[in-house]
């Protein structure tokens, strides 16, 4: 198979790989580029710990080729924290421990984040349908919940 | 496997018509990627045509809507425009996957993959949508309801590819509804499912009455006796009685461990039901 040649945009950093044309963009970031923050769970689009977002939407990782990212604008769960300062949503996740073995935790907070961004006061019922394509099999989802939903105020400065 | 990114639908046409091995558009890839994955299919060419002209617009066209092929749920789902002419449409559009197969997955995308379940192909036959399609002789139209030919399979033939679909203009009183069962609230796929499109009069009188059902046969299917039992009632028990009797003749679904042929026939006369009188009221009609 003839390599391809990537040029793209991750976390803000001019990015460019080869990948093989069948190549999911989950395996390009993971075993390329070195960011394993996202995850594969299932490589199906079933549990949403590959979760990313692309030009601003968010999408599974490995429901897309590296080859699709040509000219995107791709961020990760490597890009959300600013330096050493976490986003409030990783701070409240840690201080309310809304993880366990934390597998499904990056592909939540990416999809959480994507949320509010586009919806700052969302309801309990809103969040879980957001949230229903990231599967979590430790917490039972209460606490994941909750913390959005703590980290929602914050950032609302409410 | 060849990854192609052509540089015009004539091109893409070619490539297509000339590959001797499996080839497959890559839309949203919420399906061809899982079965590339499963090793269902094996493409020797994955043509994607995302990039192209119109095929990530959303143009009002004669009082109705062109939708790019290569649009995902989730900007449909943002359109108001579209949201507000053709509410059936989105509801079908917007239940495929989980927010993030909204940001990828299309309507063609679901058309083309010829599941009989596909969950926004009912409405788009009940609202009489047209595919455009491109081929080596250039462009036709296309009703929607004449591409899906039988599971995984359709009408297209070799180097055809679908750019738009077009929902149609609205008359006042006018309204469409989708409604699928599912054993769980998200996530899951359409066991029997119904959408029914409707147009009034301004006494509340159907004048038009369109219904489909989904996952209960090869194809979605129009049951055109379905929608004649509706025309010229305010949804009475005698015109709702005889609308259910005729989708349930439609229905010749499999029996598997998902849902039994009693249980899908009978359900999905019951969500026509409760289709066409959510239709009714978004068309204005007092019920
Ligand atoms: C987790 C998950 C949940 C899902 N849930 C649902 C659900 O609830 N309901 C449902 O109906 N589906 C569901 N699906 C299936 C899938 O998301 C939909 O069928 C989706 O609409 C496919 O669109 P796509 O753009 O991703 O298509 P692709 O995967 O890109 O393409 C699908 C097929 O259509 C062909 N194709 C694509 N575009 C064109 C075109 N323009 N012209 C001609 N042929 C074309 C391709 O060659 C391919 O064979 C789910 C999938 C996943 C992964
Ligand atoms: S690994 Fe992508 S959804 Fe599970
Ligand atoms: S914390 Fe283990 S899967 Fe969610």
């Amino acid at each position: 198979m003839k390599t391809i040649h990537v040029e793209t945009t991750i976390n803000g950093d001019a990015t460019e790989f080869l990948c093989a044309p069948d190549e999911s963009l989950l395996d390009v970031l993971r075993d390329r580029l070195g960011l394993t923050g996202a995850k594969e769970g299932c490589g199906t689009g079933d549990c949403g710990a590959c979760s990313v977002t692309v030009d601003g939407r968010l999408v599974c990782s490995c429901l897309m080729l590296g080859a699709e990212a040509q000219d995107a604008q791709i961020e990760t769960i490597e890009g959300m924290a600013d330096g050493e300062t976490l986003h409030p949503l990783q701070r409240v996740f840690l201080e309310e421990a809304a993880l366990q073995c934390g597998v499904c935790t990056p592909g939540i907070l990416v999809a959480a984040k994507a949320l509010l961004e586009k919806n700052p006061d969302p309801t309990d019922t809103e969040v879980r349908y957001w949230l229903a394509g990231n599967l979590c099999r430790c917490t039972g989802y209460d606490k994941i919940i909750k913390a959005v939903q703590t980290a929602a105020a914050e950032m609302r400065g409410a | 496997m060849k990854y192609v990114k052509p540089e015009s639908f004539e091109v893409a046409s070619q490539l297509l018509q000339n590959e001797s091995g499996t080839s497959r558009i890559l839309a949203g890839g919420t399906d061809v990627l899982v079965q590339l994955k499963a090793e269902m299919v094996e493409p020797d060419l994955m043509v994607d045509l995302k990039h192209l002209p119109g095929m990530q617009d959303i143009t009002a066209e004669n009082g109705g809507y062109r939708i790019g092929a290569a649009v995902p749920g989730a900007v449909v789902g943002e359109h108001d425009g579209v949201k507000a002419m053709w509410p059936g449409v989105v509801e079908g559009l917007e239940l495929i996957g989980s927010t993030q197969v909204q940001g990828r997955a299309t309507m063609a995308g679901n058309l083309c993959n010829g599941s009989p379940a596909a969950d926004s192909v009912p409405a788009l036959v009940t609202a009489g949508a047209m595919a455009r399609v491109h081929g080596p002789d250039g462009a036709r139209d296309v009703p929607v309801a004449d591409i899906p030919q039988g599971p995984g399979k359709t009408n297209l033939s070799k180097g055809e590819f679908i750019t738009s679909i077009f929902l149609p203009a609205r008359p006042d009183h006018a309204g469409d509804a989708y409604l699928r069962f599912i054993p769980r609230t998200e996530m899951d796929i359409a066991v029997s499912s119904a959408a029914v499109s409707l147009v009034l009069d301004a006494a509340g009188t159907c004048r038009q009455a369109h219904v489909a059902v989904g996952a209960v046969a090869p194809t979605v299917r129009l049951v055109e006796k379905a929608g004649k039992a509706l025309e010229g009632s305010q949804l009475d028990s005698d015109a709702i009685a005889a609308m259910k009797t005729a989708v349930e003749a439609a229905c010749n679904p499999i029996d598997d461990k998902r849902g039994t042929i009693e249980f899908r026939t009978k359900t999905a006369a019951v969500l026509a039901e409760r289709a066409a009188r959510i239709a009714y009221s978004r068309a204005g009609g007092q019920s």
